[in-house]
C-alpha cells in the first residue's frame, strides 16, 4: 500500500505570517489586537522564544485578503516591540505542526488505527481500555488528512498547535 | 545614589526637560505628588482628567514639545483615554503617567483598579506597565522618545503604587539615568525611517516638472516635522499651489498667492476643486482622511500621486502612490529642493509653465469665495461675522483653539492662519469639549501669545469646568461661545438629509446662564447680542490680561456651514453658499 498522497498546498486566502517580538509581557496581545479590532480570525498562532532569549517567534495564520493583509502587516511593523514581519509563501518555506488526538479503538479495531498510523509514521503515545492517545508531526495539510482517516473510528479529542514555518534554503552556493 | 521610585520618576520628568505637568492626584499615584512639591516642574491642578490630556495636547500643539500629564488608576486612567485616543488620531507628542494599584494587587479587582495598559493600548503609540522601581528612568526616557520621533504621538507609562511608595522596600533603587545609545539599544524594533529614497526623490521631481495642473497637498505632518519654512521655498521654487487640510492650517501662509485653504468636506471650492482637477497631487504628511476625499473612487480621478509620510502604514492606505516615499517631511522637502534646483526649476524652458493652471483657480477664487448673507437689523448675530470680528481684532499672531462642529469649520475658514502652531484643534477623533482645555494647554506653552478659544454651546458644557483650573493658575485665556442653542452640525445633517426632523439636538440659548456661569468660575464674562456690540467686547476681552475672558455671543441657529460635499458624494458635488448657486458649471 502507498503512503498517502500529500495534500497540494496552500488553502486560499491563508497567510502565514512569521513575527519577530520582544520577548515580553503584552506583545502577544498587541500583536492579536490589530487582528481582532479588524474583525480577521486568527487561524493558528504558535508563539516560542528563538535561539536569543529576548526574542519570540510568533507563527500566525490568518484567513484575510492579501489587501488588507498588507495593512495589517503594517500596522505590525509599527508596534514597538515588533522586530520584523516576513509573510512566509507556503511553496518556498518549510512548515511543521504538531497534532495529539484521542481516538475510540476498541480492541477489535485497534490494529486498523494503528496501521494507519503506521502509514503516516505517527505514533501512539497512550493506551486505553477502548481509546488511544496518537501523534503526529508533519505539514500541515498531512495532519488535516490524519484527522479526517481517524474521524470514522470516533476522535474523543484533539490538539494541534498551529503551523510554525521557516524559509525554505538556498540550493546553491551564495 | 540610593533613591526611590517617586523621586526617580519626577527626577526623570526633569532631566527631560518637562516645565509643567498638567494632573490631578489620587490613592495610587499619590507617593508621586509628594516630590512634586520639591520639584521646580510646574503642576496645573485640572478639575477633570480628560482636561488634563487635551492641555497636554494644546501645550505639545502650541510648542512642538511633549505635553504631560499625570493622574491616577482606575477612573482617572479611564477620564484620559480620549485625549490619548485624541492624541494618537492627530499625533500629538504625549506622555501620559498613571497610577497602578501595586504590583501585587494587580488583577484582584482592587479599589480603583483598570487595566489600564490594555484598555490603551490600540490608542496609544506605545504604553507599558511598569513592574520595578529601577525600570522606572529607562521607561521614561524610552516614553519621551517614542512620542517625539518618528510620527509622534501619545505613550502612556502605568506606575504601580508600591514601586513609588518609599514606605514599601520594593521602591529602593539606585538612581542611573541611561544614555541616548542606551535608550536606543533598548528598542530594538523601533527604528523610524527619516530619510527619503534618492531614487524615490528623484522620480517626484521628474513627476512635479511634468505636471500641468499640480497640487501641494498638506497635512498635519508639516507642522510635526517643523517643515513650513521648507514648504514656502518649494511652493515658491515651483509656484505650484497650496491646500492645507485642518490639521495644516497655518502651515502656509493663508495670506500667501500660492495658498488656496482648506479642502475637504467644508472646505473651499476652490481648494477642492483645484484637487479634483489636478494631474498630480503632492501629498506632505496628509493621510487622505474620508473628510477630505469624499468618495474615494471619485477623488481627483485624473492625479498622479507623490506620497511622502514617516508612517509607511500610510502609503497606499487609501490611495496607491505613484511615488511612495518613506521619511520625514523635512528631510524630503529639502532633498526635493536640491533636486528640482540641480534640474535648473524656475529657469525658462524647464518644467511646464502653470500660468494657465494659476488663472483657471484664481477665476474659481473669484467666483467662489467663502461667503454668507449678513444679518438684518434685530436678528441674531451670523457666526461668520462673530468670526470675522474675532479674527481682525485679536493680534496677528493669536492661537486659536476649537472643539468639534460647525463653530470649528467656520474657524478654520474665517480666520487667517499666517503663522505655523497657531491652529490648535481635534481633527481625526472629533472630540468636543476639547478646545478649553487645550487652550488652556497653549497658552501654559506661549504665556505671551494670545489665545482664543472658539467653542460651540454644546462643546463648552462639556470640559467648561477647566475654567476654574485656569482662573486659580491664573491663564488668561479666552473664550468665544457661539451660543446658537443647538448642537448645530447635527442639526445642520438634520436639516439637509433628514427632512428637517430634529431629534434631540435643541440644548437652550438661556439655561445655563454662561455670562453667570463663567463669573462664578472667576472670569470676566459678557454676552454679545447684536453686531455693534461684538466690537466692542472683543477689544475688551483682549486687553484683559490678569484672567480669563468669556464672550457668549448668541448666533444663528439657522446658519448653516457651506460649501459642503454631502457625505458619500465625489468632491465633484461640492454644494457652495445658496448666493452662489445659480451658475453655470
Amino acid at each position: 500500500m502507498n503512503l498517502p498522497a500529500p495534500s497540494t498546498v496552500p488553502v486560499p486566502r491563508h497567510h502565514v505570517l512569521s513575527v519577530l517580538v520582544e520577548n515580553k509581557a503584552g506583545v502577544l496581545a498587541r500583536v492579536a489586537s490589530l487582528f481582532a479590532r479588524r474583525g480577521y480570525n486568527i487561524y493558528s498562532l504558535a508563539v516560542a522564544p528563538t535561539h536569543d532569549e529576548r526574542f519570540s517567534r510568533i507563527t500566525v495564520v490568518v484567513d484575510v485578503e492579501s489587501a488588507p493583509l498588507e495593512q495589517v502587516v503594517k500596522q505590525l511593523n509599527k508596534l514597538i516591540n515588533v522586530i520584523k514581519i516576513s509573510e512566509l509563501d507556503p511553496r518556498d518555506s518549510v512548515e511543521r505542526e504538531l497534532m495529539l488526538a484521542t481516538v475510540k479503538a476498541d480492541p477489535e479495531v485497534r490494529h486498523q488505527v494503528m496501521s494507519l498510523l503506521d502509514l503516516f509514521e505517527g505514533r501512539v503515545l497512550d493506551v486505553g481500555h477502548d481509546e488511544l492517545t496518537v501523534t503526529l508531526d508533519d505539514h500541515p495539510s498531512r495532519l488535516d488528512d490524519l484527522e479526517e482517516l481517524l474521524r470514522p473510528f470516533g476522535i474523543v479529542d484533539i490538539q494541534r498547535t498551529g503551523r510554525v514555518a521557516l524559509p525554505r534554503l538556498e540550493r546553491g552556493p551564495s | 545614589m540610593q533613591t526611590n521610585g517617586a523621586s526617580a520618576l519626577i527626577k526623570s520628568l526633569e532631566h527631560e526637560g518637562v516645565e509643567v505637568i498638567f494632573g490631578l492626584p489620587g490613592g495610587a499615584i499619590l507617593p508621586v505628588y509628594d516630590p512634586i512639591i520639591d520639584s521646580p516642574v510646574r503642576h496645573v491642578l485640572v478639575r477633570h482628567e480628560q482636561g488634563a490630556g487635551h492641555m497636554a495636547e494644546g501645550y505639545a500643539l502650541a510648542t512642538g514639545r511633549p505635553g504631560v500629564a499625570m493622574v491616577t488608576s482606575g477612573p482617572a486612567a479611564t477620564n484620559i483615554v480620549t485625549p490619548l485616543a485624541d492624541a494618537y488620531m492627530d499625533s500629538v507628542p504625549m506622555v501620559v503617567i498613571t497610577g497602578q494599584v501595586p504590583v501585587p494587587a494587580i488583577g484582584t479587582d482592587a479599589f480603583q483598579e483598570c487595566d489600564t495598559t490594555g484598555i490603551t493600548r490600540s490608542i496609544t503609540k506605545h504604553n507599558e506597565l511598569v513592574t520595578r522601581a529601577e525600570d522606572i528612568p529607562l521607561a521614561i526616557r524610552q516614553a519621551f522618545h517614542i512620542a517625539t520621533t518618528g510620527r509622534p504621538g501619545p505613550v502612556l507609562v502605568d506606575i504601580p503604587k508600591d514601586i513609588v511608595d518609599p514606605r514599601n522596600p520594593a521602591s529602593a533603587m539606585d538612581w542611573y539615568w541611561p544614555s541616548d545609545d542606551e535608550v536606543v539599544s533598548s528598542l530594538p524594533g523601533y527604528r523610524p525611517t527619516l530619510k527619503g529614497h534618492p531614487k524615490k526623490i528623484r522620480e517626484a521631481a521628474e513627476l512635479m516638472l511634468a505636471a500641468r495642473r499640480p497640487v501641494l497637498y498638506i497635512g498635519g505632518g508639516i507642522l510635526k516635522s517643523r517643515a513650513a519654512e521648507a514648504l514656502l521655498e518649494l511652493a515658491e521654487l515651483t509656484g505650484i499651489p497650496v491646500v492645507t487640510t485642518l490639521m495644516a492650517r497655518g502651515a502656509f501662509p493663508d495670506s500667501h498667492e500660492l495658498c488656496l485653504g482648506m479642502p475637504g468636506m467644508h472646505g473651499n471650492y476652490t481648494a477642492v476643486t483645484a484637487m479634483q482637477q489636478s494631474d498630480l497631487l503632492v501629498a506632505l504628511g496628509s493621510r487622505f482622511d474620508d473628510r477630505v476625499v469624499g468618495k474615494l473612487d471619485g477623488f481627483a480621478p485624473d492625479a498622479k500621486i507623490i506620497h511622502v509620510d514617516v508612517d509607511p502604514a500610510e502609503l497606499g492606505k487609501v490611495r496607491r502612490p505613484d511615488v511612495p516615499i518613506v521619511g520625514d517631511c523635512r528631510l524630503v522637502i529639502e532633498e526635493l529642493v536640491k533636486v528640482l534646483r540641480e534640474q535648473g526649476v524656475g529657469t525658462p524652458g524647464v518644467g511646464v509653465d502653470l500660468t494657465p493652471w494659476r488663472s483657471q483657480i484664481s477665476g474659481w477664487q473669484e467666483r467662489f469665495p467663502l461667503t454668507y448673507e449678513p444679518s438684518a437689523p434685530g436678528e441674531l448675530l451670523k457666526p461668520q461675522f462673530v468670526l470675522e470680528q474675532l479674527r481682525d481684532r485679536s493680534p496677528e499672531d493669536t492661537i486659536v483653539a476649537s472643539g468639534v462642529g460647525q463653530h470649528q469649520m467656520w474657524t478654520s475658514q474665517y480666520w487667517h492662519f499666517n503663522h505655523p502652531y497657531t491652529w490648535i484643534n481635534s481633527g481625526g477623533l472629533g472630540t468636543m469639549g476639547f478646545s478649553v482645555p487645550a487652550a488652556i494647554g497653549a497658552k501654559v506653552g506661549q504665556p505671551d501669545r494670545t489665545v482664543w478659544a472658539v467653542d460651540g454651546d454644546g462643546c463648552f458644557q462639556m470640559t467648561a469646568q477647566e475654567l476654574v483650573t485656569a482662573s486659580i493658575e491664573r491663564i488668561p485665556v479666552k473664550i468665544a461661545i457661539i451660543n446658537n442653542a443647538y448642537l448645530g452640525m447635527v442639526r445642520q445633517w438634520q436639516e439637509m438629509f433628514y427632512d428637517e426632523r430634529y431629534s434631540e439636538v435643541y440644548l437652550s440659548p438661556d439655561v445655563p446662564d454662561y455670562v453667570k456661569w463663567a463669573e462664578a468660575m472667576g472670569c470676566v464674562a459678557m454676552r454679545v447680542e447684536s453686531p455693534e456690540e461684538a466690537g466692542p467686547a472683543i477689544d475688551k476681552a483682549n486687553e484683559i490680561n490678569d484672567r480669563p475672558v468669556v464672550l457668549e455671543f448668541r448666533t444663528d441657529a439657522a446658519e448653516k456651514v457651506f460649501p459642503m460635499v454631502p457625505s458619500g458624494l465625489s468632491n465633484d458635488e461640492i454644494v457652495v453658499d445658496p448666493s452662489q448657486q445659480e451658475r453655470p458649471r
